[in-house]
């Protein structure tokens, strides 16, 4: 029997042919706009797979810097913190190391980060607001009372005048009677991210690099334990642009660092196993852990092949990660709990050896108490219910997932080769070419949201009415408080020594010296941080964007 | 086509200053709204980073603009906006439309708009919703 034929049926069957052939049609996309196929199968894998994978642990690092990964250990959960004033960001570093935090990790406020001090006319309103204000050594020694720095591993993300601080840092653990050579941490000092993304600086590109080249020595020659950069995608993302652009920008960063260093004639495999990156976790979830596992491999193979690495440890890449603050929505906010947890999975699963987890409440305020509890039990969840940690790198040898490593792998690529073409990667900063393609990317993705093209759960889509979450209000009193203590740090020091380390300075600033031990000089008799700037300024001069937009 | 009857009377270009206050370097969304306000006709004046209030004003006396865009993350908008109101007076600028746009709670929005701001944008607001917003605000000044 024919079939019979009626208009409903008709149009019952054109509709699902129409349908079949947009759903052929439509685009399927990462979140940075790569596209992706169907069906990914066996013919994806091809070429030299088992080399590029190979084994965690071993080069070229694609599976893990680890052998054993997190069955050795797990990564250790750093909660970002830093507010007001030093008492304040102390009594959270407690409260965080309490509920089962295994690092620490501080946030400064934007005056300490541009190298102003809290009673500068520039800081006027800005002091804690972002973090914690930190002046001179006096602050740092109550910033980490009570804690010990030969036991606790510490983070500071500070840039431009990040030699000072870890000189406040130094001079506080030999108060409490641990050697250098014992403090264990970290320093962002990516100079280079600043002019990218961040945007906080306070010299020319050239003095800048050579501030850090100078940290790179003195932490090889002094402080075994101490990571002197952090070499950092996460603003550069945050500021707009895709996975590929985040991989390859830090990772030319990290190889333009290397060439500094060995150019100063510091042995590779001195200071390279010393050097580890920060990546963003945004909520393209196969689209981060690819991104991860290419770094990886990108990083073994340049350090090794072009930079003449010998040790394994040189060659492996090893990252924090922090969940995508821009993810998070102002509406709904309590859904930011779920972005979180996703991202930090991805991180996880991309093999992070510390993580950041953002609170829900952060894109209205600075977290509360209760925001950041949820945020490191949702790291503490992840690695002691779910799992995922039981054996290294799950996802290897996944059809998908290595497609992704290698595309992205060969985007990075094509970037180092544009860059080089603009004579490296700080003439590209000074052209303004990262700074451009990240605009364009940030537009882009922005068109995309306006068009409802990539959904925002609660912003672009299924949209209700908001709820109030209490947040974290900072006293405005905190500012006078700050610059009170600043004024009678300033009427009890020495300040003849003072006006005698800033001259040292300025005279080591004028040469070739390595200035970290000017600085400790300066510090250890108290003169501040906005002063040690200015010294240094009046022989580099300052730093003025051309904004391209 | 020609449309000519409804044309407004001048055709200048809308004027907006796009400033970014403050210590923090935070300017991706000063600098997409910089470029849809300069993709939808407007002439657009973007300070760059790090600007103080008075340089703020400055710029907006100096480019005699009809609207300024204040771009704010850092948690200083209470400090900053009001000190950018008051050097306005001060100068006697009175015909320019404030917005700001950043990170701010629903508690300083009341507090914003009493001092004088006609629009805060938080983030997640549509571009075109601040482009419109822009245009029809400072279309009905004129009026």
């Amino acid at each position: 029997m024919e079939p019979t034929s009626t208009p409903a049926a008709d149009k019952a069957a054109s509709d699902a042919a129409r349908k079949a052939a947009e759903a052929a049609e439509k685009e399927f996309t990462t979140m940075s706009g790569k596209s992706i196929r169907a069906r990914y199968g066996q013919e994806d894998l091809q070429g030299d797979a088992d080399v590029k994978i190979g084994e965690p642990g071993r080069y070229p690092f694609t599976r893990g810097p680890y052998e054993s990964m997190y069955r050795g250990r797990n990564w250790t959960m750093r909660q970002f913190a830093g507010f007001g004033t030093v008492e304040e960001t102390n009594e959270r570093f407690h409260y965080l190391l309490d509920h089962g935090q295994t690092g620490l990790s501080t946030a400064f406020d934007m005056p300490t980060l541009m190298g102003y001090d809290s009673d500068h006319a520039r800081s006027l309103g800005e002091v804690g607001r972002e973090g914690v204000a930190v002046d001179t050594i006096d602050d740092m020694e109550i910033l980490f009372q009570g804690i010990p720095l030969g036991e606790v591993s510490t983070s500071m993300t500070i840039n431009a005048p990040a030699a000072i601080l870890l000189a406040f840092y130094v001079l506080v653990g030999e108060q409490q009677g641990v050697p250098s050579e014992k403090l264990s941490g970290t320093i962002q000092t990516d100079i280079l991210k600043e002019y990218i993304a961040q945007k906080e600086w306070c010299f020319p590109v050239e003095p800048a690099m050579r501030l850090v080249t100078d940290m790179v020595e003195y932490c090889t020659d002094q402080m075994p334990r101490w990571h002197p950069i952090s070499i950092s995608g996460y603003h550069i993302r945050e500021a707009g642009a895709t996975a590929a652009q985040e991989l390859a920008f830090t990772l030319k960063d990290g190889f333009t660092y290397v060439e500094r260093a060995i150019e100063r004639g510091i042995d590779v495999d001195a200071f390279a196993p010393r050097l580890s990156f920060f990546f963003n976790a945004h909520i393209d979830f196969f689209e981060e852990i690819a991104k991860y596992r290419a770094a990886r491999r990108i990083w073994a193979r340049e350090l090794k092949e072009t930079y003449g690495a010998k040790k394994p440890e040189s060659m492996r890449l090893r990252f924090h990660t922090q969940t995508a603050g821009v993810s998070l929505t102002a509406q709904q906010p309590l859904n930011n709990i779920v972005r979180t947890a996703i991202e930090a999975l991805a991180g996880v699963l991309g093999g992070t050896q510390s993580l950041h987890t953002n609170s829900f409440d952060e894109a209205l305020a600075l977290p509360t108490e209760e925001a950041v509890r949820v945020a490191l039990r949702t790291q503490q969840i992840i690695a002691e219910e779910t799992g995922v940690t039981n054996t290294p790198d799950p996802l290897g040898g996944s059809y998908f997932v290595e497609s992704l490593t290698d595309e992205l792998e060969a985007d990075a690529y094509e970037y180092f080769r544009k860059i080089d073409e603009l004579g490296g990667m700080v003439e590209a900063v000074r052209q303004n070419f990262p700074q451009r393609e990240i605009g364009e990317a940030a537009f882009d993705f922005q068109r995309r949201v306006d068009d409802g093209e990539f959904t925002i759960v609660g912003v672009n889509q299924y949209v209700t009415e908001e709820e109030e979450v209490p947040l974290l209000h900072i006293d405005p009193a905190l500012e006078t408080k700050q610059v009170e203590r600043l004024a009678a740090t300033k009427a009890k020091r020495d300040s003849a020594a003072v006006e005698s380390a800033l001259a040292s300075l300025k005279e080591a600033a004028a040469g070739e010296a390595n200035l970290m031990y000017p600085i400790l000089d300066a510090a250890r008799v108290h003169t501040t941080e906005g002063e040690m700037i200015e010294a240094m300024q009046e022989v580099f001069g300052t730093y003025t964007e051309t904004p391209v937009f | 086509m020609s449309s000519a009857v409804a044309e407004p009377k001048t055709d200048r270009k809308i004027r907006v200053v796009v400033a970014k206050p403050g210590l923090d370097g935070h300017d991706r969304g000063a600098k997409i709204i910089a470029r849809a306000l300069r993709d939808s006709g407007m002439e657009v004046i973007y300070t760059g980073l790090h600007q103080t209030p008075e340089q703020i004003v400055e710029t907006v006396i100096q480019e005699d603009a009809d609207a300024i865009g204040v771009s704010i993350l850092s948690g200083a908008h209470m400090t900053l906006v009001p000190k950018i109101l008051e050097l306005l007076k001060e100068e006697g600028v009175d015909d320019v439309l404030i917005t700001v746009g950043g990170t701010i709670p629903n508690k300083d929005i009341d507090d914003l708009k009493a001092m004088g701001v006609s629009g805060v944008f938080t983030p997640g607001s549509p571009t075109e919703a601040i482009v419109e917003f822009i245009r029809s605000g400072v279309s009905r000044r004129e009026l």
